[in-house]
Formats: C-alpha cells, structure tokens, sequence
C-alpha cells in the first residue's frame, strides 16, 4: 500500500491523487463554499459585479520549448483560467522565484515573452514580486500568476452546468503541447516540428458568447488532457460524456509521435484549446463563430453529454467499439517494450 | 501508406469481426502474451465487439508485471547506496516492493531518475563520471537489443561507471511453461509483434512442433489483432494448428538478425523467477564473462530483503490467465491504481490495470 506520509510527483500531476490531496487537505483547512466549486477560478459576487479570481504556478522543465517558453505558459495560462469561468481577464499578478545563477538572457526573453502575450490577451500585469533562491533551492525559474476578471450577466459556466443533450466542442488539434515539450526534453526532431499551442484564449471565449449566452462548461484541458477534463465534468455534473474517437483531431506529427511512443493523445497537456458544453440547438452557430477565430479554425463537435452512465466517459472507438475514457492516475508514460 | 490508418479502417475491421461471429465456433480461449496486446485490445474497443464465446485472456506479457520481488527490492537497494544514480523506466516506480518504492525512495532523496532509454542512462554516466549509474533494465526481447548497444558503446568508450540491473526475460521459454500447465486451458496464442520482430518466427517452431497449438503473430492495430483473432478461430475450429506471421510487415522469419547477433554478444540465457509463476528455465539473460564488469549485481553489495508477497494477490494466477482481475479479492478494494497491491495494477500495460481503466 502507498503510505500516505510523503508528497509524491503524482501528487502534482493533475489527476486522481491531485484531487485527492485537495479534498483531504486543502478543501476541509480553507472550507468555504466559493473553494468548494473547484472551478478553474473562484467566482465572487463584489458590490453587485461578479468576478472571477484565478491562479497558478508554473513550473515546467523545460523552460523554453518550441512555441514558446514558461513565460507565455504563465501568462496565457490564468488567462484562460478566467476565460474558462466564462469572464472577460483584466489584470494579472505575476510573482517570480528565481534560482541563482539563472542566466540573465533568459529571464529578460521569459519577461518579453510574458509582456507580448499579456498584450496579445489584452490584461495588464498590475503587481508583482520576484525572490532569489540559492542554487538547487529552485529548478531555474518557477512562475506564479493570479488574475481577475469581469463575468457579464446572463453567463453562468460551471463545471456542474453540463446537460444531457448538450454537444461538446473542441476548438483544435489534440496533444500539441504536451507532445512538444516531450520533443524537446527527448531531443527528438521532426520534419515538421511539433509547436506548443500555447495562446490567450479569451477573445475566442468572448465570440462564443456572443453567439450563445448560455454555453453551460468551458474548461481547457491541460495537465491530464481532454480525458480528465471531460471526466470532472461528467462527475461535477452528474451527466454521462459519450464521445467519438473519429472526430478527434490530431495533427499527424503529433499522433505519429504518440504512437512512437506508447501515448493516448486524450490524456496529453494542452495549452490553447478548451472544450464547451453547448446547448445543442446553439451548437452550431457556436462552431460557426469559432471556425472564424484563428484559434478556432479546426473547432469540431466531438460528443454529447448523455443521461446514461453518469459520471462516466465512454468512447465509441475508431472500429465501432466502445471503451471507457478513465481519468488520469499518474504520469503518462512511454511504453517499455 | 503510413501504415496506421489503413489497419484502423472501420470497414475492414467490421468484415472480420462479422466473420469472427459468424463462424459460430465452440467457446474458445486465446491468450496473448504482450502488454502492449493488453493495452491495444482494449483501447479499439475490441473487447466489446467480440462474441461471447471467444475469451481473449492475457497472458504474462507485461515485463513490469513479470518482475520478481526479489528484483524490485534488489533495484530499491541499489537506490539506497551513496553514490548510485539509478534510472530506470517510468512503469517501474510505483510497483510496490516488500518494504518500499522507487517512487517513495525518491521522494526520500535517493537519486532516481526516469529514463526513456538505455542510452539516456549511458549520458548521466558520461555526464556523471564521478557517480555509478545503474540501469534498471526491465523488458522482452525488444529492449534488450538496446542495452546491449549501451553496453557495447560503453566498452568502446571506455565508461566506466555504467552498470546495468539485468531482469530482462524472454518468451519463448514461458509460452513452454504456460502450456505444461494443465490449469491454463489455452486453445490458441497472439504472438507478440515487437518481439518476434526481433527474434523472427523460427523462434517459436521448437514450441509449435511440441504442442502444435494455433500461433498467429499480429501487429498492434485493430485490423491487425482482428485478422489474427480470425486466423486462430479458423484453425480452433478446423482442428488445424499452423504457425503463422500475420504481421509481415514488421515481422520476418528471421528476426532481426543485427539485433539478435548483440544479444548473443553481450548475454547469455540463464534461468529466471517471473512473478506469480516462479522459475522459468532458460528464460532470463546474464552478462558474459567479457561483459561481466557491468552486471550491477556482481559489482555493488546490496541487502535484500527476504521477498514477502502480498497477502490475497492474484497477480500470479491473473498472469497465467487462471483468473480474472474480477477474481482477486483486492481489485478494486484494496488494490487500485492509486493504491496498487501488485505490479498488474500499477504497470500501464497491466492486465489488471487495463481492466480497470478501459471498463471500470
């Protein structure tokens, strides 16, 4: 048995002993009901305006990727925490831990790449912090950011929000980071190289809004994937997902290297998609402002929420079968043999 | 062609499950011995497309799963010494040793690391060449290949500080010892694909001609894996068992002879304990005296523990296909994979970790 008296990585991978260590700890120490949603962003009403708060701490290995580097992750990140809550980001924080001896050069092209991707979102970064730790105390760089943002009325996203017969959107290729930053811890080197998908996600969100007020869930799905997304969803919300292995898409660079390596793109980070839960009557004049975002262009509809098998994913597969789509235990890992 | 799409064609792979159903053939059990089998059985959503009288049982293919206690605690020892770096596959971490874990040694400060490859080990040692780095090396004949390269540049190189922790096993040999045993009632074999790629066909005649029992050799896509299944129900039903090679593409009857010539250069057969079947003669690897200097068992001296196995756990007769994931007692109660008893429930490619991922 594991014994519960030690913090384990698989305690900061994003699934079932993540949510564990929350539930056990963090949820009944802080215990108030705005934390018990467990929304990607806490959502506070404040002298009649509803906001949304948000915020993350970056860490990734490494540091700079193709597509970007932690910087952009940091900023785009809470961001679309924000966007997820269905609100408009307007400021960030930023704190910074540095550790000594990190290369000056890299800090300034990690603060470039934070100030070009907080003005391509349109949020300003209004406070911030940075402390230095001696060397080994920190892996390089680890970056918090925390954000605000406005929610207009009539918009109520919630992770508990989802209905049977709502369609579920994606609005892009599968895997594209995650597998980008395997490609380059690994050394690997394509023909056509895989690039981190991370962007701001929130003009995307605003478009879809237009078109339908009442989309019910967005969530981006990053560490664990689409898979663990979908499997809180269909858990907060007492539905059933049934989705379609045909109508995901994958770049082929992307699933080529998945296949390579033993990986099931559902459970692979992504950093610039998110999945709506849509009414179904609407979904289609949602897809059709999506596919008009150049975030959107390979927006699809990959499933239903269903009354049946509630709190579970089930996957028709390529050939006509069916499985299960489980959340995310551990760290995905490459196949040995 | 790519090679991936084409196999995964719906049309196709609804023609030969038709073709599957419509033969009506008595209840039959075919056994594959490859996790990665396990894993892409469950993953098309074959399973659920089957009839009911075909059981398409796993077998112990799965080399975390194989992995005797002894030598999970040996690997969590030699974590334990100053000095070590051990690396080792990711699957390897979480399995539960007799005291310990890889994962939680690690979290206690010992100087693990995850590995990709053997010659990602062979790189910390040349970066590291004050340090003694210890490969873990875990897996069929489609790893061993590998580190016997590793062990090969290393003598050309001159590193010194490179040892590997040999567990490596091979098939042929268990294949023997699964149809010596009356209990295990297997009418037919799905051949591993990544192995036979490297060891050829011709490997399995000695056990054909002894048992003459249907072997088909299938690739990993679901076009693949249900033209085998087809093939095997065929010669089940026809009482007339072949040795076939249902993957030509990758699989030759030779193998890979380049692959094949360095193991033979570097290792030497010798027998091993696989988990929950005990020893299999003929069925491990050992260094040859040329290469014995990096054989980490020979080199460090390490206390293990006298190997306790858990209490209830079925990995053993779930491995032979005696059972069920659904017939051990602790799946799913006490053994998860969040909280996993044996090696099937944590190792990716685990028959019981399968179970419960792909139907609950």
């Amino acid at each position: 048995m594991v014994k519960k008296d030690q913090i384990l990585m698989d305690h900061g991978g994003g699934g079932k002993l993540s949510n564990d260590l929350i539930a056990e700890m963090m949820l009944p120490a802080f215990d108030n009901p705005v934390l018990s949603h467990l929304e990607d962003g806490a959502m506070l009403e404040i002298g009649g305006s509803r906001l949304a708060f948000s915020t993350d701490t970056y860490v990734v290995d490494p540091v700079f990727f193709p597509g970007g580097n932690i910087g952009d992750l940091a900023v785009n990140g809470t961001v679309n925490d924000l966007a997820m809550c269905g609100a408009a980001p307007l400021y960030l924080s930023v704190g910074l831990i540095l550790e000594a001896g990190f290369a000056r050069s890299d800090l300034q092209e990690i603060i470039t790449a934070m100030a070009r991707a907080a003005k391509l979102a349109g949020v300003k970064i209004v406070t911030g912090d940075t402390k230095v730790v001696p060397k080994g105390a920190a892996d390089k760089i680890f970056i918090n950011t925390s954000g605000i943002g406005l929610i207009q009325n009539g918009v109520r996203i919630s992770a508990a929000n989802a209905r049977p017969g709502d369609h579920i959107l994606i609005s892009g290729t599968l895997a594209d980071h995650g597998m980008a930053i395997l490609s380059k811890r690994e050394g690997l080197a394509f023909d056509t190289p895989i690039k981190s998908d991370t962007a701001p996600l929130n003009h995307l969100t605003a478009r879809m809004l237009t078109a339908c007020r009442d989309i019910h869930c967005f969530r981006d799905p990053t560490r664990g994937g689409v898979a663990t997304s979908l499997n809180e969803i269909a858990r907060m919300s007492g539905v059933g997902v049934r989705i379609f292995e045909d109508r995901l898409p994958v770049r082929p660079p992307v699933a080529g290297l998945c296949e390579l390596l033993g990986f099931d793109p559902l459970y692979v980070a992504n950093e610039g998609k998110l999945l709506a839960f849509v009414p179904p009557d609407h979904s289609e004049a949602v897809l059709s402002v999506m596919r008009q975002d150049p975030l959107g262009a390979d927006a699809c509809i990959i499933g239903e929420a269903v009354a049946s098998h509630p709190d579970r994913v089930v996957m028709e597969t390529v050939i006509g079968g069916e499985r299960i789509v489980d959340m995310l235990t551990g760290e995905q890992l490459p196949r040995i043999c | 062609m790519k090679y991936v799409e084409e196999y995964r064609d719906p049309h196709l792979a609804c023609d030969l499950i038709h073709r599957i159903a419509a033969m009506g053939a008595p209840p039959m059990r075919v056994m594959e011995v490859c996790g990665t089998h396990t894993v892409s059985i469950f993953r098309s959503g074959i399973r659920s497309l089957l009839p009911s009288t075909l059981s398409l049982i796993s077998g112990p293919g799965c080399p975390v799963c194989v992995t005797d206690q002894r030598e999970i605690d040996a690997a969590i020892a030699l974590a334990g010494l100053d000095n070590v770096i051990l690396t080792t596959f990711g699957d390897l971490m979480r399995v539960p040793g007799t005291i310990s874990s890889l994962q939680k040694k690690q979290a206690a400060g010992s100087d693990i690391r995850i590995v990709y490859s053997t010659s990602d080990a062979l790189d910390i040692a040349r970066r590291h060449p004050d340090r003694q780095v210890v490969f873990l090396g875990v897996g069929f004949e489609t790893t061993i290949p590998t580190v016997a390269a590793s062990v090969l540049t290393a003598t050309e190189a001159g590193i010194s500080n490179f040892f590997v922790y040999c567990a490596h096993k091979c098939m042929p040999p268990a294949l023997d010892t699964l149809m010596a045993d009356p209990e295990t009632g297997i009418d037919g074999f799905l051949l591993p694909g990544h192995v036979s790629a490297i060891i050829g066909t011709e490997a399995y005649l000695p056990f054909f001609e002894k048992y003459r029992i249907p072997c088909v050799v299938a690739g990993f896509e679901p076009v693949d894996i249900l033209q085998a299944v087809l093939r095997l129900s065929e010669m089940i039903q026809a009482e007339a068992p072949q040795l076939e090679n249902a993957y030509p593409r990758a699989v030759r009857s030779e193998g890979n002879p380049a692959a094949l010539k360095i193991i033979r250069e570097v290792f030497e057969p010798c027998d091993a304990i696989w988990r929950g079947i005990g020893r299999i003669p003929g069925s491990g690897f050992r260094f040859r005296e040329k290469y014995r200097r990096y054989d980490a068992e020979g080199h460090f001296q390490i206390n293990v523990p006298a190997a306790v196995m858990p209490r209830g756990c079925a990995c053993g007769d779930i491995l032979t296909g005696k059972k069920l994931p659904s017939d051990c007692p602790l799946y799913k109660t006490r053994c998860t994979p969040v909280n996993p008893v044996g090696p099937c429930m944590v190792s990716s490619e685990g028959t019981c970790a399968a179970y419960f991922k792909y139907s609950g």
